[in-house]
């Protein structure tokens, strides 16, 4: 039984417009919304969360709310991160270190957004943002406000490690590193072997691996992947350079090609590196990554 | 055509009944206020005064709207349910879609007014920042445009919870979609972040459902000089147009079923 | 054409927050209302009165039942074009004056501005408010508002008019301006449909009545056949009388209470009055007043009533 004034002119159901309005325009909200999405898509590139660009003074206006600010603030890092991977190839991440700046200021317990900044803001384009400098400064903030995560270490002493190739410094902190409690034992000797013999293939791997085994984002893992498959191709040069060597001194001229060894017994077929492309042999007659390598973009660096 | 006459005396009545509150004049003068502030924080850093003028202005319009929106909203509905006024409305020959829609009006024409008066404060607070007033000063009128759509919604939402609670819970409900309205986007993105089918449904369906107002966010863009494509206010227009639609809509089936005991 | 005329109209309002119950206020209500009477609806609070009226003017729906206004149907609001209702403690909005609202709710009849503000006028000295007619309601007293109440129950010149508990709120001159109010639109042909407690009110104002306990009618028709109407006693009081006096007034049932210097009896039977008014001036007392006590509604409900509430009551309790 229906009491609705709105039955009562004859003809007029208002009622039922009432209905078809309320579905029509949700239907029409849908495509409107869509429509809106597209075009605020150009607005968002041109990132707001920097109109304030003290994540200090955001903090104070979030009125207690920071924690969750700083998590919205992640997932924009994240968001712009994984955005700008996919839209510009050749990619700057301008906004990268600021962003990563704001969320830690608002949450700085967030290790995860330390230990992503240090791998991202340190690596190169088009990986990351190539700002070592930047990469440090946000790693020293997360170990001040996080004095007992020795992880951090781990990451400050990559970062002299492995871009700035800064050995010295790096064997130091890898020191303080595995003084802090719970660092694991490797900690004290990768100090001693860095400190020794600098850079090389084992203990990137292993700085590496580590990387991998503790990643808390994919993207950080599929990074350090990335690498580790560049270490174990490095290897392989290596190994590929000291029988390019041999045959030299066998055969007593240089080879012209890797089929040449193949002819000789050298190798039991053609070197193909970790992602399937075949080795070549460059101008200096030593082993190469093969034309279209997409391990040759980070050999570059 | 009476019936249009009712919709207009409703509406008439309505804005007369807010500007008298008290509460309103504090608002406004206290919003004014605020403005006039833009200028002396202004004039305490340097390089960005023309900046912090209009995000502080326009922040104040859209935060002083708010209140004024949620406040007069309930007010105006929510009480007359409550305090029995409706009574006398409805024992004349009033069709309650026409109270509802009356109500309506005269709620957004308040708005309107209060919001066009700020606006004057903000000019005038930015003419004495910038000595002068060009074509590229008009950028911040679109902002506050959307402002008001953003206040239409929010007056309809009030109304619809005004149908079915109590003024106290309709401001609560009114504020709270507000505030998830602004993060619809960032919840959007998470439910795509995550590995959960069903997580993702639900925050599609609720991005669809809830007013999405972050999309009426302008106020830092325009601070920096951005201009608001056109193509971006008409379908802003037309998304606020539709969902106060179906608001307005819902409201009146579920008015309509409503006992004033 | 009846003014109205209700068929078994039954309400049911759920009550309980967590399972809703349905409680019965209003049970097979039938009346039928001639035009141009002035009707009274008689009850305790909590009769169902206002449920009544509210059904009648479509703000609640009836459970079941049907009733017709002005021969047209109650979700028909266009009836309300020819109806006037003033609400039980009515409110209205605070920051209108007077004369605001009653041109506001004159517009919603639609009626044309020079019309509204001759009305306004006329209507706001009727009841009168003419020295406030520019004060914003929330000054109001409780007093004011509900003539104001009045008035825009009256702006559209109503057939048929509905007054939630008219009286509540008056001085008794209030009460007496509305009592020839009401009155006044009964000599203009109008229909008057009140709801009150108060027996006095009903009594001269009524044509007849309907009287309503724990939402049952409990009878129709003429105030004082209905309650069989008559004096229950009559009250005599006079100052220093000797105690054989009193003694002696004992043989005519009357039971003596003395206030300081007064002494004042009741007198069951009116027969008897004159004798005993007799009795007290030869023995030199001095007679203050004599009142004829009639039976008030509460009476009425205690006697009549009671015994129903408390079947219903047993009846309620077997229900649940």
């Amino acid at each position: 039984m229906s009491y609705s004034t709105l039955s009562m002119a004859p003809g007029f159901t208002a009622r039922r417009i009432c209905w078809s309005l309320l579905i029509l325009g949700f239907v029409f909200l849908f495509a409107v919304q869509r429509q809106i999405d597209d075009e605020m898509g150009v607005y968002a590139k041109i990132s707001d969360v920097l109109y304030i660009p003290a994540g200090t003074n955001l903090r104070r206006l979030s009125l207690g709310n920071e924690g969750l600010l700083a998590d919205i603030y992640w997932t924009r890092v994240v968001q712009y991160f994984g955005r700008s991977h996919m839209e510009n190839a050749g990619g700057r991440f301008d906004l990268l270190a600021p962003l990563l700046r704001i969320t830690t200021d608002l949450d700085p317990q967030l290790i995860i957004a330390y230990r992503f900044g240090g791998v991202f803001l340190m690596e190169p384009p088009p990986i990351g943002a190539g700002q070592p400098e930047a990469a440090l400064q946000l790693i020293r903030r997360g170990i001040v406000a996080n004095p007992d995560y020795w992880r951090l270490w781990e990451d400050l002493g990559f970062v002299y490690y492995w871009d700035l190739k800064d050995y010295k410094t790096a064997a130091k902190i890898f020191k303080v590193g595995s003084e802090r409690p719970g660092a694991d034992f490797w900690m004290k000797s990768l100090a001693g072997t860095v400190a020794a013999k600098g850079g090389d293939i084992q203990t990137s791997r292993l700085l590496w691996s580590e990387i991998y085994r503790h990643a808390d984002t994919d993207a950080i893992r599929r990074t350090a992947e990335v690498h580790l498959t560049l270490l174990d191709a490095l290897e392989q040069m290596k190994k590929l350079d000291s029988l390019l060597a041999l045959y030299r001194s066998k055969e007593g001229h240089q080879a012209q090609s890797f089929y040449d060894l193949y002819a000789s017994g050298f190798l039991r077929g053609l070197p193909r590196d970790p992602t399937g492309v075949p080795y070549v042999i460059g101008p200096n007659g030593q082993a190469q990554l093969g034309q279209g390598s997409n391990l040759k973009i980070l050999l570059a660096q | 055509m009476k019936s249009m006459n009712r919709i207009i005396t409703i509406a008439f009545h309505t804005f007369k009944e807010a500007v008298r509150d008290k509460v309103l004049y504090n608002l406004i003068i206290f919003a004014l206020l605020m403005i006039g502030c833009a200028i002396l924080f202004s004039s305490i850093s340097v390089g960005i005064e023309e900046i912090i003028v209009i995000d502080l202005g326009l922040s104040s319009i859209s935060v002083f709207g708010l209140i004024m929106a949620i406040f007069i909203g309930i007010g105006l509905v929510s009480k007359e349910i409550e305090r029995r006024t409706i009574f006398h409305i409805l024992s004349k020959p009033v069709r309650r879609f026409e109270f509802i829609i009356g109500k309506y009006l005269g709620l957004v024409f308040t708005l309107f007014i209060n919001t066009a008066i700020m606006t004057v404060g903000f000019y005038i607070a930015l003419f004495y920042q910038t000595r002068r007033l060009g074509a590229g000063d008009l950028v911040p009128l679109a902002t506050i445009y959307f402002i008001l759509l953003q206040l239409a919604i929010v007056v309809s939402l009030a109304i619809f919870f005004s149908c079915i609670s109590t003024p106290i819970m309709t401001a609560v409900f009114t504020f709270c979609v507000f505030v998830i309205g602004h993060l619809l986007s960032e919840m959007r993105w998470l439910g795509e972040a995550t590995h959960s089918a069903m997580v993702k449904k639900v925050t599609a369906v609720l991005y669809y459902l809830l007013p999405n107002l972050s999309d009426f966010d302008f106020i830092t863009r325009t601070a920096h000089g951005e201009k608001i494509s056109g193509a971006l206010i008409l379908s802003d227009s037309l998304y606020a147009l539709l969902y106060v639609t179906v608001l307005i809509s819902a409201s009146i089936l579920i008015f309509e079923e409503r006992e004033f005991r | 054409m009846l003014a109205i005329e209700t068929t078994n109209l039954t309400k049911d309002y759920p009550v309980g927050f967590w399972r809703k119950r349905p409680k019965r206020v209003l049970e097979g209500l039938s009346i039928q209302v001639e035009k141009g009477e002035v009707f009274g609806l008689l009850g305790p609070n909590g009769a169902g009165k206002s449920t009544t009226l509210k059904i009648l003017l479509h703000l609640v729906f009836p459970t079941s039942g049907t009733a017709r206004i002005l021969g047209k149907e109650l979700h028909d609001v266009s009836a309300h074009e020819r109806i006037g209702f003033l609400p039980e403690n009515p409110y209205f909005y605070d920051y209108l004056t007077a004369e605001e609202f009653l041109n506001y709710a004159g517009a919603l009849f639609s009626l044309p501005a020079a019309e509204r503000r001759r009305r306004t006028v006329r209507l706001l000295e009727q009841v009168g408010l003419t020295g406030s007619r520019n004060l914003q309601l929330r000054k109001f007293s409780k007093g004011m508002v509900q003539r104001l109440g009045i008035a825009q129950a009256l702006i559209n010149d109503p057939e048929l008019v509905f007054l939630d508990e008219p009286m509540s709120g008056l001085d008794p001159l209030g009460r007496r301006e509305v009592r020839d109010l009401i009155l006044g639109l009964k000599e203009q042909g109008k229909t008057v449909f009140f709801s009150t407690h108060i027996l006095s009110d009903a009594e001269t104002l009524c044509d007849r009545v309907a009287i309503l306990n724990l939402g049952r009618l409990q009878g129709c028709g003429e105030l004082k056949e209905m309650l069989a109407m008559g004096i229950a006693s009559t009250e005599i009081v006079m100052e220093s009388p000797r105690q054989e006096l009193l003694g002696e007034l004992k043989i005519y049932g009357g039971d003596a209470v003395r206030t300081g210097d007064r002494v004042r009896v009741a007198i069951p039977k009116e027969s008897d009055v004159p004798a005993v008014l007799g009795r007290i001036l030869q023995a030199g007392a001095r007679i203050i007043s004599v009142n004829p006590v009639k039976m008030s509604l509460e009476d009425y409900f205690l006697a009549q009533v009671a015994k129903d509430s408390r079947e219903s009551g047993r009846q309620e309790n077997r229900v649940q």
